[in-house]
């Protein structure tokens, strides 16, 4: 197991008690995909961060590879999980190569900066993305699907075991997002194991693998993704009428709004 | 492996060396220059005996005006140049804003107070440069706690956090100003509030040079990690960074830069903010190939515009005002190109 989680507890120190994850538990393997679900607010992002080690639980257990995450450095968290964040907002225009390289830095020396080795791994992984050729181009004036690939590069240069991602369809469009979701399939048949939040419960059911649901009271269901995403668990959960239709055509099941 | 190419394909190596030689004529120009015009043979010849400690047998005021006199100016400005472009850009990048420099985040004004404050209690060289950077790093302090008080760090508001800050420096200025003897010391406080190179000397420059070369070559060996912090706290974080070791050591060497900057000319508007863009603009931001640019280009960049304020006028100019004709509009040139990301 990659992650085991359990009877995780986090509140936000502002929130005057209002538990955000409510005895979370949660296993992880290599190779499965986690679609996790939830309204805005429901804690995905929290949990997406905790997994990071970036926020510290208050109660509960969260073993990555088998060790306490609080008992891990920075620098051995960033060698083991690698993360694509929900907004990347550039600050100044780095070559597309240059913020590939920035995935190395779990490995580089305080006073040490990348070498030959750290380039041309960063150089593997623009190619197993297929964006060798946006290399020499400042990632600024990339479009935005190039540029989710290229993060996507960047987590995997390090070689993790995991990859997380915080909503990576959010801002792209509809093309882009399906080949988001392709990469992220295609990442987990190599064996990373995924985790990946989404607003679209179609993206789930797209994915296979397993799903995690979180009810917006801190509390947390995962199984396989055609037990946990049903038409009363989604209609329950968004407060609106969501239906799961199979489509004959393309022999899969389809959440959809039947009307407005 | 190909070796990186910066923008356009022009060879870094080019970029690097055409500056340097740029800067080497620009230091023998600037030795010509002035109310005694030389042909640069004749100040080649003075300036290289003079270093040897030989007699060029030029007349003793000529000698006198090339090495007691330009001389330390001329080295005064390259290297307060190269100290404030090195530590714009070491801001720029670990605030993750383009919009900030040393003198827009208050610092260089926090280290004015610190020197003055110096002055009053008639320190030596030293006394002064330490409280310069204790007044910097009470400046750098208070500009980056206000976001975080008010709960919005954005671009824009760390940016007016400055400007609060160093409206607040110029008060307590005033007042130090306001108490200070005016027969011994407001002279040279109103000398350092100004900016300017006219009394540098070879001495002071000596105790002082520690003080920028230290934190100069520590940010050259940290360059890449200030561009992981470039990429904001929780991605490099979760690169594996440690933040907050990074940024105070990122944050303490700048201080000291524009706190020995000060120390030797003063607060100098501008500089700090143009040349880390305008290096950005020849090779890319990357910090390892940025910031010995900048050092090169913000040294000729002082260095014209100090020759240029002594001897366009018939008296000196402060430097500030040249800076300032450059530096506003850059700004708003600047504010254009990011107007997407304001707020």
């Amino acid at each position: 197991m990659i992650y085991r989680i359990s009877g995780l507890v986090y509140t936000y120190p502002t929130a005057a008690g209002k538990k955000v994850l409510d005895g979370v538990s949660l296993t992880v393997a290599a190779g499965e995909v986690l679609t996790l679900l939830g309204r805005n607010g429901a804690g995905k992002s929290t949990l997406l961060s905790c997994m990071l080690g970036l926020l510290r639980p208050q109660a509960g257990e969260l073993l990555l590879t088998g060790r306490s995450i609080g008992a891990m450095s920075a620098r051995e968290i960033a060698a083991t999980v690698g993360y694509v964040p929900q907004f990347h907002l550039p600050g100044f225009d780095y070559t597309v190569l240059d913020f590939v390289v920035m995935g190395c830095a779990s490995r580089i020396g305080f006073f040490s900066r990348p070498g030959r080795r750290e380039r041309e791994d960063a150089e593997a992984a623009l190619e197993e993305l297929h964006i060798s050729h946006l290399r020499d181009r400042p990632y600024t004036r990339i479009s935005g699907g190039e540029r989710q690939q290229a993060i996507i590069a960047r987590t995997i240069v390090s070689r993790p075991q995991a990859l997380l991602f915080d909503e990576p369809t959010a801002h792209l469009d509809f093309g882009n997002q399906m080949r988001v979701l392709r990469c992220i399939k295609a990442l987990a048949a190599k064996g990373y194991a995924v985790v990946m939040t989404t607003h679209n419960p179609d993206h789930a059911l797209l994915l296979g693998g397993r799903a995690a649901l979180l009810d917006g009271c801190g509390r947390l269901g995962s199984g396989r993704t055609e037990e946990i995403v049903t038409q009363r668990m989604l209609s329950d959960m968004y407060g609106a009428d969501i239906r799961l239709e199979h489509v004959a055509s393309i022999g899969r099941k389809v959440a959809v709004y039947p009307s407005l | 492996m190909r070796k990186q190419s910066p923008k356009g394909g022009r060879s870094l190596a080019a970029i690097y060396l055409t500056s340097a030689l740029l800067l080497l004529a620009g230091v023998v120009l600037a030795v010509c220059a002035g109310k005694y015009p030389l042909s640069p043979a004749e100040s080649l010849r003075i300036l290289l005996n003079g270093l040897l400690g030989r007699d060029s047998g030029y007349p003793l005021m000529t000698q006198n005006v090339v090495m007691g006199l330009r001389l330390p100016r001329i080295l005064g400005s390259v290297l307060v140049g190269a100290a404030l472009s090195i530590s714009g850009a070491a801001y720029q990048s670990s605030f993750k804003n383009p919009l900030v420099s040393p003198d827009l985040l208050g610092i260089s004004s926090g280290a004015c107070i610190g020197a003055a404050a110096a002055i009053l209690l008639s320190l030596p060289t030293a006394g002064i440069s330490l409280f310069a950077f204790l007044g910097g790093i009470a400046a750098v302090t208070l500009t980056m706690s206000i976001p975080v008080l008010i709960g919005n760090r954005s671009n824009v508001v760390l940016v007016l956090s400055g400007v609060i800050v160093g409206a607040a420096m110029s008060s307590i200025l005033g007042f130090i100003k306001y108490i200070a003897d005016p027969e011994t010391q407001l002279a040279s406080i109103t000398y350092w509030s100004m900016g300017s190179f006219a009394y540098v000397t070879l001495g002071e420059l000596m105790i002082l040079l520690p003080v920028l070369l230290v934190p100069t070559v520590v940010l050259l060996l940290l360059s890449w990690w200030i561009d992981v912090l470039s990429m904001g706290e929780t991605e490099a974080r979760a690169l594996g960074a440690n933040v907050n070791l990074v940024r105070g050591i990122t944050i303490a060497c700048a201080t000291l830069l524009t706190a020995g900057s000060v120390c030797i000319a003063g607060t100098i508007g501008w500089v700090g903010l143009i040349v880390p863009h305008f290096g950005r603009m020849l090779t890319d931001p990357s910090n390892r190939r940025l910031m010995p640019l900048c050092g090169l280009l913000g040294g000729l960049f002082m260095l014209a515009v100090d020759t240029l304020t002594r001897t366009i006028g018939v008296t000196e100019m402060p430097v500030s005002i040249l800076t300032g004709v450059i530096g506003a509009p850059f700004y708003c040139w600047l504010l254009f190109r990011q107007r997407r990301s304001l707020g």
